[in-house]
């Protein structure tokens, strides 16, 4: 069986796999990192984005073996060590930003990718194009996508310039 | 520590863990020895099995067992059973077939379980089902209610003569049709409500366990887990209650489509004790959109008789209604006694008769999905209404106005056996026209017409039934089940509580409205309450969530259970400080002798209740921990005025919602955050049932729409920043003066977004366009009324 290595959270794995097995699949099954979800089978829903090397990516569109050298965050690997949150996971508590919590690690994984791609600033509207690929049936996005406002400026480190509000 | 009363928009309890990827979803879940099950789906949606040939498949690598329909009827296992029985017309009761675990046979829909293959890892499951080979004989198949009804239909069942699974009516047709006889205008519509599919972020899952004992454990995507241990271990597996425990953990959103039992938990559970290891399941996507039951799917005639002024004088509606090809544990109930009880709506009609016809067909089982019955009432209510202000000219914020049951009317007994304990339609109406800026509209839709613009408002008045309801009213309307809920409150030694609820939390946020509420009445910080759900082991009973219940009803037993633990602490207290219980009063979690400052605190209180030197031991057994079962008295009855804002770009046909405003009124109000959340997440579902989303069968009965790629879910782009408000009146019979707030998004929100379609296509000559309202359908009108319009 083929062998992948791969740094997850920071920590560095060597982990059998399938050649067909797919990256959510080696991060629940093979790692037990169960915070990332699988909501579709058609690569829509987003609940299982992580980012690989950085960039946001649908870890059930992504084979286990293409990871070969990647660096990959999940949605466990965010928070400090001593378990402060990571700003936009604050913002989605503080605006009540998710309900039933299943597309919640897909969506702050994207949202995150998205703050970091946009340092001139977010308008609501690109904040809503941007969440295309993630799907929530609970909050009507209304909750999110003022977290997701609200994180930008802690992410940067300074307020969200006025023309992109 | 910030307020944390009722009325505080407290920050949720459960947030912590879903945000650090540390939820408990059944998936998650990891048990030594597990199997992996995946099931066979019919390909058909109606066929004669012929053969299974199951050998390639049992010889797969890694396979343990497969099993079929056959094997289960030879150990006796039963049919999923419906929870509710209809009655005709004339008496008799609703056609009932079997609806078997896994199929004997035929199959009936697409998606109807055939056979299971259990392995030692889901990937070899999934090969080895491939390896099945059946043999089917295809049956012609009825893929719509019309077609279920046509003559000489063929039958989804044998022994069901002309699909027809129950002809049921309410109210006085005679009454009625006087009125009709006698009236001014009639105005007639017919409407489809079109079918939905629920989709709950988390596809439904379920593990089944057996010990050497013979001792069951299911664990199972559901709203209401002593539900599904009733219903599996009595009618099903034929398990007794203390060999099955049910448990639901942390459970990704449910809509509805979690309520009933499903074949899945009785299969995994069945074989677990076949094999004596655990047995997991979990849906693919696509297993969910053919497996999970559907919502809506009727098709209706509306009437209304109308006097010279525009007062209702009486309503007649035909509704024609899809069961799928089986019956789901309360299908029957959906488009019976919470959609035809509900067609008074907010106005005074004095007569009103409806006659429903529920039919099989071969498509997925329908039942309630968020709403349930409420959507489709308010849907065709408030489109006639707007009908009438078509038809007649008179002003449809005036029609409303003019029919409303005045607020002084209360409570109000409809002809159509509800009685409303309380509301404010002109206050919800009042609240939402001035958000809405609903005066204002005309200019902006000129500036909207500027820019190519056709720009429409639209709003819907509507009451719905929540907190179902007395048992015994229940019963005598063919409920198999009551519809109590249960809390059990434990103060632990030092002063911390955990609450044990019936109901369940699937996105609800219990954990911390329900901490909320007790810390209230007992005067401990939220910090020190936990809430135990969805565990049969250590909840003592309970019917679960759905129908909005879980606050007005779940949350009545919390206080029943609350006021018991009061009333024991007084005894002791008493005890402690020598006086008569009735001088203690309970304040902020003190017990105090009137008048002096003489008081024990909660904790010192249930200490020396579970360490009883001091106490009254003869007259009171020690601890501190009580039980409350809570009968509502009567549903509770939210409603509200939905105004919708849409601009349409005349080229293309695509509509926007440009601003939606919802006023509810919800009863008291314990976490306006979790309300306003709530509200939000119903009008998106309802703003995509009006626009986008469809669950579409192709004439031979495949569904079409059958992934995220076909089936348009509502993303962040189709729905607007939605203006929630609310105007309370208090709900009279329950003692939290509740009335839920789970449905009143998805119940108001559709007409609103349809009226305000029809109002920006006004110029076109369109009187009603059915849902979903899709960019080609109103690009078709727009088309056709060209013409016309340049004629002018």
């Amino acid at each position: 069986m083929p062998q992948v290595s791969l740094t997850v959270n920071g920590k560095a794995h060597k982990v059998e796999v399938e050649g067909r097995t797919l990256l959510v699949e080696l991060l629940r099954e093979k790692l037990g990192l169960t915070g990332t979800h699988v909501g579709c089978d058609t690569s829509q829903c987003g609940a299982c984005v992580v980012h690989v090397d950085g960039n946001s990516t649908k870890s059930c569109s992504m084979l286990a073996i293409q990871a070969e050298g990647c660096s990959i965050t999940t949605i466990e690997g965010l928070a400090k060590a001593d378990g402060t949150l990571h700003p936009m996971q604050e913002m989605f508590r503080e605006h009540h930003a998710l309900q039933c919590g299943f597309c919640t690690p897909g969506m702050v994984m994207s949202a995150i990718d998205l703050v970091k791609m946009h340092p001139q600033g977010l308008s609501e509207a690109e904040i809503r194009e941007g969440l295309e690929g993630n799907l929530c049936r609970c909050t009507g996005y209304h909750n999110i996508v003022k977290a997701i406002a609200a994180a930008w400026p802690l992410m940067h480190g300074h307020a969200m310039p006025a023309a992109a509000e | 520590m910030g307020f944390e009363g009722i009325g505080a928009s407290v920050k949720r309890k459960e947030d912590g863990r879903f945000l650090a990827g540390r939820g408990n979803y059944v998936d998650d879940m990891r048990q030594t020895g597990q199997l992996h099950a995946v099931i066979k789906r019919s390909d058909r949606p109606h066929a004669k099995i012929l053969s299974i040939d199951t050998a390639a498949a049992a010889a797969a690598p890694g396979v343990v067992a497969v099993y079929t329909g056959a094997d289960m009827a030879a150990e006796g296992i039963g049919g999923l059973p419906c929870g509710w029985q209809i009655h005709n017309k004339d008496g008799s009761p609703m056609a009932e077939p079997p609806h078997p675990v896994l199929a004997v046979g035929k199959v009936r829909h697409v998606g109807d379980s055939v056979a299971v293959v259990i392995a030692e890892t889901r990937q070899q499951a999934k090969d080895a089902a491939e390896l099945l080979v059946i043999d089917y004989e295809d049956l012609p198949a009825i893929a719509s209610v019309r077609d279920a009804v046509a003559p000489g239909a063929a039958r989804v069942h044998d022994e069901v003569a002309d699909n027809q699974c129950y002809d049921w009516h309410i109210g006085d047709k005679a009454i009625v049709d006087a009125a009709f006889a006698r009236a001014k205008h009639v105005v007639k519509l017919d409407l489809l409500n079109n079918r939905l599919i629920p989709n709950a972020m988390e596809p439904r899952a379920a593990i089944g366990d057996c010990d050497v004992a013979g001792n069951y454990t299911l664990y199972t995507t559901s709203q209401n887990p002593h539900v599904i241990r009733l219903l599996m271990g009595a009618f099903v597996l034929h398990i007794p209650e203390h060999q099955l425990r049910v448990v639901a953990p942390d459970v990704g959103g449910g809509f509805g489509s979690k309520i009933y039992h499903y074949a899945e938990e009785a299969i995994v559970t069945w074989a677990a004790g076949k094999l004596r290891r655990p047995v997991r399941w979990t849906a693919e996507r696509s297993e969910s959109f053919i497996t999970d039951a559907h919502g809506r799917d009727h098709d209706s005639t509306a009437e209304m008789a109308l006097d010279e002024a525009g007062n209702f004088l009486a309503l007649r509606v035909r509704s024609l209604c899809n069961m799928g090809a089986y019956l789901s544990t309360f299908g029957p109930a959906v488009p019976t006694y919470l959609y035809a009880t509900l067609l008074a709506g907010v106005y005074k009609t004095p007569a009103i008769y409806a006659e429903v016809r529920a039919v099989f067909t071969n498509t997925v089982p329908v039942d309630a999905y968020r709403g349930a019955g409420r959507p489709e009432a308010t849907y065709l209510l408030e489109r006639l209404v707007d009908t009438i202000a078509h038809d007649t000219g008179l002003d449809r914020v005036e029609l409303r106005r003019r029919n409303f049951i005045p607020a002084d009317a209360f409570p109000y007994q409809t002809p159509v056996a509800l009685q409303y304990d309380s509301g404010d339609y002109v206050a919800t109406l009042e609240s939402a026209l001035k958000a809405a800026d609903w005066a204002g509209f005309p200019a902006r839709r000129r500036a909207a017409a500027a820019r190519g613009k056709l720009r429409g408002i639209g709003m819907s008045t509507y009451v719905e039934a929540c907190g179902i309801a007395p048992s015994h009213v229940v019963g005598s309307l063919g409920a198999r089940a009551g519809l109590y809920e249960v809390a059990e409150i434990r103060v632990h030694p030092t002063g911390s509580v955990s609450v044990f609820t019936g109901t369940h939390s699937h996105g609800q946020g219990h954990e911390t409205t329900f901490a909320q509420l007790i810390a209230a009445q007992l005067g401990v910080p939220m910090s020190q309450v936990d809430v135990v759900h969805g565990d049969t082991a250590k909840i003592p009973f309970g019917m679960g969530t759905y129908g909005s219940r879980s606050l007005p009803v779940g949350g009545s037993a919390i206080v029943k259970a609350v006021d018991k633990i009061i009333a024991k602490g007084k005894k002791i207290a008493a005890h402690l400080m020598e006086a008569s219980v009735d001088d203690i009063e309970f304040k902020d979690g003190k017990f105090t002798v009137i008048g002096t400052d003489r008081s024990k605190a909660l904790a010192e209180i249930s200490l020396a209740a579970y360490v009883p030197h001091n106490y009254p031991i003869d007259e009171l057994e020690p601890g501190l921990d009580e039980t409350a079962f809570y009968d509502p008295k009567n549903f509770t009855f939210p409603g509200g005025c939905h105004i919708c804002e849409i601009e349409i770009d005349a080229d293309t046909g695509v509509p926007h919602v440009v601003n939606f405003v919802a006023v509810d009124d919800v009863g008291r109000v314990i976490n306006p955050m979790i309300v306003e959340g709530q509200v939000q997440g119903g009008v998106a579902q309802g703003i995509g049932q009006a626009l986008i989303e469809n669950a579409v069968y192709d004439s031979a009965g495949q569904l079409v729409t059958g992934s995220f790629m076909d089936y348009n879910m509502p993303r962040a782009d189709n729905v607007p920043n939605i203006h929630v408000g609310t105007e309370t009146t208090l709900c009279t019979h329950n003692p939290l003066g509740v009335k839920g707030c789970g449905e009143v998004g998805a119940i108001g929100s559709p007409p609103a977004v349809i009226n305000a379609v029809v109002d920006a296509l006004s110029d076109y000559g369109v009187r009603h366009i059915d849902m979903p309202a899709s960019p080609q359908k109103i690009w078709s009108i727009i088309q056709a009324g060209r013409p016309a319009l340049a004629a002018e």
